[in-house]
């Protein structure tokens, strides 16, 4: 998504990367439940320079009806940039790519939602990126969890997200843009901490078998640390003083 | 396949019942893959083009090479660009129109796993710096279904990738010329090999043909290369694993990948 500086150091001689963090250093994420007026339950997340709103509406009516089963209610999620959240202007149109990464994310949220106690019924996830630097999809499940917990809907766990990847032959937390575009690897994680299951896994970069599984390692115990910022986004919007 | 299809949902205890004793429905063990057969040079005019069989599904893909422009921030670099689509013959769910997103799943997963391990070099198909390189197309269309596209598509591309003759152009004049007679076969590096394996209740099995794909709860497709590094993976379905079970399917997507990566080998050398 953007131009590749080929001078650029990844990784220096005191394993500090280029935006002046350690190995095993998250960017700064500040997640916001709530927010939102109209919405059944809202999140925002600034992870890094990301910055994504994530509004949730139901459990309710299906359209169009066929949708709609019988058994158990539907999770939907749309993925969805802004045209001025990158570089050059993206066609506002869902590309292709959005419609991959929409699916992904239901697909993470699904076992983390107990939607078998609403059939007949939808559960809508909007997710707009506001301004997208590497690692959208991640944050944008972080948020979107938060959100889902923000709505009252009832679920297992919360699913928290964030990648691992390889730069300068060294596995590390959390890759930034630059660090997606010139690295050699990434592979975004989203894991529910309590069900110790991971519900998102996406790798493109070659990694050996031995970086292949401390990338899994690596990444896990930073979905830790996201966990822990999305427990405490609700607790203080539903515990804290600045409650509404 | 896509979610369309009516689960049979005694079908799914079935296939769930005969897993606790250690079986599959048709007979394998968990981590062996269906019969796979390959032919080469199917299509002719294409380039490179394989058959490839996977049980009962079946894909065939047609590799074009044609000159294009580059991409504005890659000028050294030739195009490599990997399709996938399920033709309406395929099973009678399947409908026309625009594709959904499974199917975009499907072409994206396939197309990243070959790009990822690099196996077409794109360092080597540029005609003209800037101005004109070689565009690597391989289109897979799927013809027959059951079950595990992912694998059966990305076999086709990797066969018809190496069976491929590039013809060679020129920049004569300000634009790609052909010279006539001069085919070479495409730069290649290593050989990617995807292995998907699917989840039902706690047991991980390998190639899941149409009912175990439709009764399953998650899966996994894991890339691997020649020197059996993984460069590429994707989860999908609606439930997780657990970190042990995905460093077993990182075990399995190798050491399965390694027999498969035997058999594009052969086939190559078949076409030749």
């Amino acid at each position: 998504m953007g131009g590749r500086d080929a001078t650029m150091v990844l990784l220096d001689e005191n394993g500090v990367r280029c935006d002046g963090r350690k190995v095993d250093e998250t960017r700064r994420i500040m997640i916001r439940a709530g927010g939102l007026k109209n919405a059944d339950g809202s999140a925002y997340i600034e992870f890094g320079d990301n910055k994504i709103l994530v509004g949730v509406f139901g459990p309710r009516d299906v359209h169009p009806k066929h949708m709609s089963n019988t058994d158990t209610g539907i999770l939907r999620v749309r993925y969805h940039m802004e045209p001025f959240s990158v570089g050059e202007r993206k066609n506002p149109a869902p590309s292709r790519r959005e419609i991959e990464i929409s699916k992904v994310i239901k697909e993470a949220l699904e076992p983390a939602v107990m939607l078998e106690k609403f059939p007949r019924t939808a559960v809508d996830v909007f997710i707009e990126v506001l301004q997208a630097d590497g690692g959208t999809r991640c944050a944008a499940l972080s948020a979107a969890s938060v959100a889902l917990a923000d709505a009252g809907i009832p679920m297992r766990d919360m699913v928290a997200a964030v990648a691992a990847g390889k730069v300068a032959d060294t596995v590390i937390l959390d890759v930034n843009n630059e660090e997606d575009q010139a690295g050699q690897a990434d592979m975004p994680i989203g894991y529910m901490p309590n069900l110790e299951k991971i519900t998102l896994l996406q790798l493109d970069g070659v990694l050996t078998p031995e970086e292949y599984k401390k990338c899994v390692d690596v990444g896990v115990k930073g979905c830790k640390i996201v966990y822990d910022l999305q427990k405490k986004a609700l607790t203080d919007k539903y515990f804290g003083k600045g409650g509404d | 396949m896509t979610s369309t299809s009516v689960i049979d949902e005694l079908k799914k205890s079935q296939i769930l019942e005969l897993l606790e004793q250690g079986k599959r429905v048709d007979g394998r063990a968990f981590d062996e893959p269906r019969e796979i057969s390959i032919e080469t040079n199917a299509i002719p005019k294409a380039n490179g083009s394989a058959r490839v069989r996977l049980g009962e599904t079946e894909v065939i893909c047609g590799v074009k090479i044609q000159p294009d422009r580059p991409f504005p921030d890659t000028g050294d670099k030739g195009l490599f660009i990997c399709t996938a689509e399920l033709l309406p013959l395929s099973h009678p769910t399947v409908e026309t129109g625009p594709p959904q997103p499974p199917v975009i799943e499907l072409a994206r997963v396939v197309d990243r796993g070959i790009r990822e391990s690099h196996m077409v070099d794109v360092s080597q198909l540029v005609i003209e710096k800037d101005k004109s390189v070689i565009g690597v197309f391989a289109d897979n269309v799927v013809v027959d279904y059951d079950g595990n596209l992912f694998d059966a598509c990305s076999y086709a591309s990797t066969a018809a990738l190496l069976t491929s003759k590039t013809p060679k152009w020129n920049w004569v004049d300000e634009k790609p010329t052909l010279v006539e007679g001069e085919e070479t076969d495409l730069p290649i590096s290593t050989i990617p090999v995807s292995v998907t394996m699917g989840k039902i209740g706690n047991h991980i099995i390998v190639d899941p043909n149409g009912d175990e794909w439709d009764s399953m709860d998650a899966r996994v497709t894991i890339t691997s290369d020649s020197d059996g590094n993984i460069c590429a993976l994707q989860k999908g379905g609606s439930d997780g694993f657990t970190q042990d079970e995905i460093n077993q399917c990182g075990e399995i997507s190798v050491r399965v990948g390694a027999k498969i990566r035997e058999k594009l080998k052969e086939a190559q050398k078949g076409s030749q």
